[in-house]
């Protein structure tokens, strides 16, 4: 860090109107150098449209912005630069063909004095001591395309730093992050604050922040639902403050009724992991946790089971008859169904409609003669609306305009008309708020109640512990272990993971 | 109707209107017929361009197709004595194979469509000019065989056959695109393959099938034009064909990424092409600007087309705006 001064900031009633809502409604936000402030909110709850005012991607129509002690109606994106403010985004899109230096410094590359091409040597040099700053264990000449996930977020965070940043605003860091990974971000984030760098941490891990929150502020329907100091950090209230009333029986398990083994896999070889033969059991009646390192092969072992990659050996038997592999249509056909990692890239046509995007794979059931019955699609789409409160005006509209909790819904209801027997998750909470959340844990409490079999996936310990009725954990493609309910606890989990 | 395409019929009716008005010629019944004709022979390779578009591909090779299987139907008739209909069955089984073989190339040895379908367009462009000699395969036969003739440069009720054909494709087109499991999956595989996939969509056989009933419709549209032309150039006939087929795909609101567009829109597309070639010719305009003519208009089209998009979104915006302004200040007034 230089020795810029530390940044004083205030957005004082901003209200920001979109074309069918009000995003912002008179939300004021205070960040002074040196403290590290958790923004928390439902999705839709605004979060996002502050960060644009903040980054100068939009203009509020009302309020203002005092920064270091000047008044401005809006920033804009040079602005917003000049004064140090930088973000690391939630989706992370950095430059695969380039390497680590080549990202970091983007459009400001040195040139060489001579001839004026890009001098890599200087960029190394720049970039080098960010990097031992952040602790990282890549170099600058590091291909991007050779990162982990948690790397590719520290290269964001040393490309936010190579600004002279004095506000860094952090938007679901850990979302894709295993847990020593997030560990290390958080001592990376203390850091940063001792250094006298403001941080805007916005994050749906409750847990984060109250690990490293000096203070939070709390979003709800696109106004200030109240703040929290210190002191009062905890679980509960920033439950309250996000939703307004207290989450009671937030995780429960199904009840327990062992039924027949529904999904078995025998020596099943994915793609990613040729030499690490997978045999699990999904009873119905359970949800079985699939927990692991990011990259131990869990959506590899979805993928091969779906169908969507080939197998690379082994079967799959669904109650005890053999799924043809490689073939998505057969492994619906056999009554399973995944919803995936990427709810945008996978599991939806975002441009579609909320009903044409539920009635999609199931098209052929309300189909007389190949042409579809809009009536019955419309029908179908209404009873998904109510059956999983999506919060939808209507059934025409494209699926983009919901909030992510939302479009999860989508997802699922997708696959409710096909009456899966076997239904896998991945990360299937992954950035949705907390009323969404409850909500596909119901929906996964009622499937495995109603006989199908649950294979959830997913990196959140909390809910994996919290919904589970055993845990298989993964470990470098393979199975390391299985825990019954009983023997659930984090460490237990970890330590198979780790190995 | 989509509001695009009444923009798009709004469009023709206003070119329709000017060129009555400097050339009242326009409207005479030899010269609707004869646009009609052109519309038709136009139209068919045009939604058979659409199929295509609509899975975020591409088919360049029309225009060479055209004139290949055109070459082919003429010469198996007038230098092989093959009766017609079996020229013709030949004719479509070929035009199905190279449907095939675009479909095969671009998923299994998953080549970009503008590729396999650049080399196409070269490929049988050759192949004609090589099977001719570069010669022109003329018709003698147009009196020698009244039915086809008739059932293919014919006109009822002085309607051109052509422009019939056109319909009733135009209407199939319509329901399959608009209406049937397999229309969905067209515009699902070109929004995101991906997803497509997940939904347990057969994605491969649906590109295939669209690049099949392409090469199908073109082969259609290729006897239609070698009975039109009654002689075939192999190295000019139908030049840029695809490149018109293109083009009133995206005046008929195709996006090249895939996933949109409307069967109602190609027609109109097609439509406007013909009125404005029509145009050209009526207004005295130099033949040569023809093509001049007719990329400004479209140029001009598009742009219309997303300004008044974007006028909208922002009218549409105000309008909720105030809306919200007025609900959201009564509780924010009291808290």
């Amino acid at each position: 860090m230089t020795a810029a001064a530390r940044i004083s900031l205030d957005l004082i009633g901003i209200t920001k109107f979109y074309p069918s809502a009000v995003a912002l409604n008179q939300v004021s936000l205070g960040i002074r150098g040196g403290e590290v402030v958790g923004l928390i909110g439902e999705n839709g709850a605004g979060k996002s449209t502050l960060m644009k005012v903040l980054g100068g991607t939009i203009a509020p129509d009302e309020g203002e912005i005092v920064i270091d002690g000047e008044t401005a109606s809006h920033l804009t994106p040079a602005e917003a630069l000049a004064r140090g403010i930088a973000f690391v985004h939630q989706e992370l899109n950095p430059f695969f063909n380039l390497d680590v230096a080549g990202n970091v410094l983007l459009g400001r590359e040195p040139r060489s004095r001579r001839f004026g091409f890009i001098d890599h040597a200087a960029m190394a040099r720049r970039v080098k001591p960010l990097l031992d700053m952040l602790g990282a264990r890549f170099q600058p000449s590091t291909q991007a395309s050779e990162l982990s996930l948690a790397d590719q977020q520290l290269m964001e965070i040393a490309k936010a730093l190579s600004t002279n940043v004095r506000l860094l605003i952090l938007d679901e860091p850990t979302s894709s992050l295993t847990l020593a990974e997030t560990q290390r971000l958080l001592d990376v984030v203390r850091r940063l604050r001792a250094d006298g760098v403001a941080i805007l941490f916005i994050t749906h891990r409750l847990a984060e922040v109250e690990a490293v929150g000096d203070r939070v502020v709390g979003l709800r329907d696109g106004r200030n639902a109240g703040e929290l100091q210190s002191g009062n950090i905890n679980r509960d209230a920033m439950v309250r403050l996000m939703i307004g009333r207290d989450v009671t029986q937030f995780y429960t398990p199904p009840h327990v009724r062992q039924g027949p083994v529904v999904l078995r896999t025998r020596n099943l070889r994915t793609e990613a992991y040729p030499q690490a033969p997978v045999d699990i059991e999904v009873r119905g009646g359970e949800i079985l946790g699939l927990a692991g390192l990011v990259g131990a092969g869990r959506t590899e072992l979805a993928r091969a089971i779906f169908g969507i990659d080939p197998v690379q050996g082994g079967r799959v038997e669904m109650n005890d008859k053999p799924v043809a592999s490689g073939s998505v249509p057969a492994a619906i056909a056999a009554g399973i169904c995944l919803v995936p990692e990427d709810r945008k890239g996978e599991g939806l046509f975002l441009d579609f409609s909320l009903s044409e995007n539920v009635v999609m794979p199931n098209l052929s059931a309300i189909a007389t003669a190949g042409f579809v019955d809009r009536g019955a699609e419309m029908e179908i789409a209404d009873r998904s609306r109510s059956r999983l409160s999506i919060r939808a005006p209507r059934l025409d509209r494209a699926v983009s305009e919901l909030s992510g909790g939302n479009q999860q819904k989508v997802v699922l209801a997708k696959w409710l008309g096909l009456d899966p027997r076997l239904i896998i998750l991945d990360e299937p909470t992954r950035g949705i708020d907390v009323g969404a959340k409850a909500e596909v844990y119901r929906l996964m409490r009622d499937l495995a109640e109603g006989g199908a079999a649950v294979l959830m996936i997913s990196s959140d310990m909390e809910e994996v512990i919290g919904v589970s009725t055993r845990v298989a954990v993964m470990r470098r493609g393979a199975i390391a272990g299985i825990l019954s309910r009983a023997d659930l606890s984090e460490e237990a989990i970890l330590s198979l993971a780790v190995g | 109707m989509h509001k695009k395409d009444i923009g798009l019929a709004v469009l023709v009716l206003t070119v329709g209107a000017i060129v009555t008005l400097v050339n009242p010629r326009f409207i005479s019944p030899v010269n609707l017929a004869n646009t009609a004709n052109l519309i038709g022979l136009f139209g068919l390779f045009s939604i058979a361009e659409a199929f295509v578009i609509v899975t975020a591909g591409i088919e360049l090779s029309i225009g060479s197709v055209i004139a290949l299987l055109g070459v082919i139907f003429i010469d198996l008739i007038a230098s092989h004595g093959v009766p017609w209909p079996v020229a013709f069955a030949i004719v479509l089984v070929l035009s199905v194979v190279i449907g095939l073989l675009h479909g095969w190339l671009i998923t299994r040895l998953k080549l970009q469509p503008f590729v396999v379908t650049l080399c196409g367009l070269l490929i049988y462009r050759g192949i004609a000019r090589f099977y001719t000699r570069d010669g022109t395969a003329g018709f003698t036969f147009g009196t020698d065989l009244p039915m086809l003739e008739y059932l293919f440069v014919g006109r009822t009720a002085g309607v051109p056959h052509s422009v019939m054909a056109f319909a009733v494709f135009a209407v199939l087109a319509w329901f399959l695109l608009h209406r049937t499991v397999f229309g969905r999956h067209l515009l699902a595989v070109g929004k995101n393959e991906e997803a497509a996939r997940y939904c347990g969509i057969n994605t491969k056989r649906v590109i295939v099938t669209a690049y099949v009933l392409c090469a199908f419709l073109t082969g259609v549209s290729a006897i239609f034009f070698a009975m039109y032309t009654k002689s075939v150039q192999p190295s000019a006939h139908g030049n840029f064909y695809e490149l018109y087929a293109i083009a009133a795909a995206v005046l008929g609101g195709f996006s090249l990424r895939g996933g949109e567009g409307s069967i109602v829109g190609v027609v109109l597309g097609v439509v406007l092409l013909q009125v404005l070639q029509n145009l050209v010719n009526l207004l005295g305009i130099p033949s040569s600007l023809n093509f001049a003519v007719m990329g400004a208009v479209i140029l001009v089209g598009v742009i219309a087309d997303t300004q008044f998009h974007a006028y909208r979104q922002r009218r549409h915006h105000q309008a909720t705006r105030s809306a919200l302004a007025e609900v959201s200040r009564i509780p924010s007034a009291n808290g």
